[in-house]
């Protein structure tokens, strides 16, 4: 069996685990970057086609508490204030060092382009034309990752378990995807960049290999999770016509860029009567306007494919052709003719507020163990703003990086192959097949990503997350138990679908015990049995795992009185 | 898919192996809608019939990760861009890449396999 060493050791490499391991190997350390796709090819970064927000004032006078005051308040009152912080007030130096890496982020007239999208009050979004940003930023830091020789950059590896002994983490242990054999890792701290969860939910829009690990890994090793039940709906993701090459969020920049009119069924516009004020110009905020598409679509009003019409028919081809360029043409090629026609939109799950708990050197409770960007919960509160979520990934990243190689560097590795011993046996017995049920991972994943869209989506009721939690228990502990695993030896992908189903399952029993235990209404997390926001409930939810039964406790939600330590 | 669209089918013909197999091609019939990808198909065919197919994809659909290349009625082509086509289309492995098994291909640069890193461990 193959075992190897390191001192930190990055599970993703997406925007967080590749600037952690930039900022580990800084700061001395020796890093291992692994990736169960392909390096700074997976994961959500590349998916992001929109913007990036920080406050640089390049465009206009900006500062960072600004940006914070809008993240706050997007956030319902349910931000951890201190991770909140750090993000807008360190944002800005990551977006100039991502510059003079080359991210070549848009300018105009000698500086870089910033817009305002939903819910910032100044215009501090950057990006890279045309809906690039995810590719260029991922591209920027991949080249700075392979220039780096302390860095060993591993792809098509799962990580399926977190080492931990005597309640420090010692290593990891992984499958290589296309051998099929068992690694194991020892190191001195190890980071989770793995993403977010989109993957639990029938209807999705970001890379399809995010399941939750993330999370999952956290709570086995004793590590506690936080606002579970906030996960992030994108209201206008692409439903119809059928679109191939391009992610389905790609019509929010249109939006800000040209405005855009949402139309019920019945092609009349509808936000203003929940409260949004849209009018041509796209200020709705992600939640309120999901809110208002499924509520059109409940009252019968939806487009035929159950959301509502996006549509650019007032706007001159010339225009639309300036603001977004070749897209256009990516667009005719799909038969989708702006000019001519509107699109059908509708919520998908986005992205994931909640996550591993971890304090402002993004360590968990679990000595040597630390997450970075959309793994870690709390800085967006019940609600994301447009353009967070990469900066999260740079600056969490970084503080993961420098604090993880930190304690790696101070901290002799107490490496036992005993402690692994129980997960590489687990996955050395999925190597001799099994002949079980007829229902095999990929299939009880089907059915849980239904049940989850269904029951657990953008509106939610107590029956639903009741029924939902019973099937989740059940799938955990009978069928999971009994699923039929071919005995094929090479990329066999019914053992890299169990480990992946094993994390979705407990990610999902997660998010649905927060879910059923908030009794209100408040951002992303929308029960229909409890209409508005109990002040009572201004309180966030921490998960954890206690002799194998996942607990849920109310904690206060960190104000921002804190002093930070500056990296 | 939507609710109503006009079910019709497709013939979808795929290369199957792996180095320790004799190679063959399999034939699946599958839902065809106006519009749909290939790789569309090949993920129905996986969670329908045959879910030892082996296929590759992350960002499913957008053309960013570039893990879904295959010969697509024998051009090079993103599986996840690729149109699906009447009456038949044949999937084949990328024919310069080391087939792994089926669609999957040794795509992964040198430096970021496994190997390397063993090589280098003291």
């Amino acid at each position: 069996m193959t075992h190897l060493s390191t001192d930190v050791l990055i599970v993703g490499a997406g925007g967080a685990g590749m600037y952690a391991a930039i900022v580990a190997a800084r700061s001395g350390a020796s890093v291992l970057l692994l990736d169960k796709s392909l390096v700074g090819r997976g994961g959500a970064t590349i998916m992001a086609q929109m913007t990036v927000a920080a406050a640089i004032a390049q465009q206009e006078p900006d500062h960072w508490t600004l940006h914070l005051a809008d993240t706050i308040e997007a956030g319902r009152g349910m931000c951890n204030e201190e991770l909140s912080a750090i993000l807008c007030e360190e944002g800005p130096a990551r977006i100039l060092e991502m510059d003079e890496w080359g991210a070549r982020w848009a300018r105009e007239e000698g500086h870089i382009k910033q817009v305002k999208a939903p819910g910032h009050s100044r215009c501090r979004c950057c990006y890279v034309d045309f809906l690039n940003t995810g590719p260029a930023v991922a591209a920027t830091l991949r080249r700075q990752v392979s220039n780096m020789d302390a860095i060993k950059r591993l792809s098509n590896i799962a990580v399926t378990d977190i080492v931990v002994d005597g309640g420090r983490t010692v290593g990891a242990v992984g499958l290589e995807l296309v051998s099929g054999d068992v690694i194991t890792f020892e190191a001195g701290a190890v980071i989770l960049a793995a993403g977010g969860l989109t993957k639990l939910f029938r209807r999705n829009s970001a890379s399809t290999n995010m399941g939750g690990e993330a999370y999952a890994l956290a709570l086995r090793a004793g590590a506690e999770l936080v606002d579970m039940e906030f996960v992030q709906f994108f209201p206008i993701a692409h439903l119809a016509p059928r679109l191939v090459g391009m992610d389905p969020i790609m019509w929010d920049p249109f939006r800000y860029k040209l405005g855009g009119k949402l139309l019920n069924g019945n092609f009349e516009e509808f936000i203003h009567s929940y409260g949004g004020s849209d009018a041509g110009k796209y200020t709705t905020v992600r939640d309120q306007a999901s809110y208002a598409i499924l509520k059109e679509v409940e009252a019968g009003r939806g487009s035929p494919h159950g959301g509502v019409y996006l549509d650019f028919r007032h706007v001159p081809e010339l225009e639309l052709r300036q603001a977004v360029g070749p897209v256009i043409d990516r667009l005719l090629t799909n038969g989708i003719d702006l000019t001519k026609m509107p699109v059908e939109v509708g919520p998908m799950a986005h992205y994931h507020m909640g996550g591993v708990r971890v304090n402002s050197r993004m360590a968990t409770r679990v000595p040597g163990l630390y997450a970075a960007g959309e793994a870690v919960g709390g800085a967006n509160g019940a609600n994301r703003l447009s353009g967070n979520a990469i900066t999260e990934a740079f600056v969490f990243g970084k503080r993961a990086g420098r604090f993880a190689a930190e304690e790696a560097l101070r901290t002799k590795s107490a490496w036992n192959a005993k402690y692994a011993a129980e997960e590489v046996e687990q996955a050395r017995t999925l190597r001799q097949g099994h002949e079980g049920s007829d229902v095999t991972p990929v299939e009880l994943q089907g059915e849980l990503k239904d049940l989850m869209w269904e029951n657990v989506g953008p509106f939610r009721t107590g029956e639903g997350l009741a029924k939902a939690l019973v099937r989740i228990r059940e799938m955990k502990h009978r069928d999971f138990a009994d699923l039929s695993i071919s005995r094929e030896k090479y990329f066999n992908l019914d053992i890299q679908d169990w480990f992946e189903l094993r994390a979705m399952l407990t990610t999902a029993e997660a998010v649905v015990m927060a879910a059923l235990a908030r009794n209100e209404s408040r951002g992303a997390h929308q029960r229909l049995d409890f209409s508005g926001s109990d002040a009572s409930l201004l309180k966030n939810q921490v998960l954890e795992l206690e002799n194998g039964r996942l607990t849920a406790s109310w904690a206060p939600v960190v104000c921002s009185s804190v002093k930070v330590e500056p990296v | 898919m939507s609710k109503g669209a006009k079910q019709d089918t497709t013939a979808l013909r795929v290369w199957r192996g792996c180095p320790d197999q004799q190679e063959r091609y399999d034939t699946f019939h599958v839902p065809f809608e106006e519009g749909m990808s290939v790789l569309d198909a090949l993920c129905w065919v996986r969670s329908h019939v045959d879910p030892s197919l082996a296929v590759r994809y992350s960002c499913i659909n957008a053309n960013a990760c570039k893990t879904c290349m295959a010969l697509v009625d024998g051009e090079v082509e993103y599986t996840c861009t690729a149109r699906l086509k009447r009456p038949m289309v044949t999937v084949e492995p990328l024919p310069k890449r080391p087939v792994i098994r089926d669609l999957v291909t040794d795509t992964a640069p040198e430096e970021e396999k496994l190997q390397g890193a063993v090589r280098e461990a003291p």
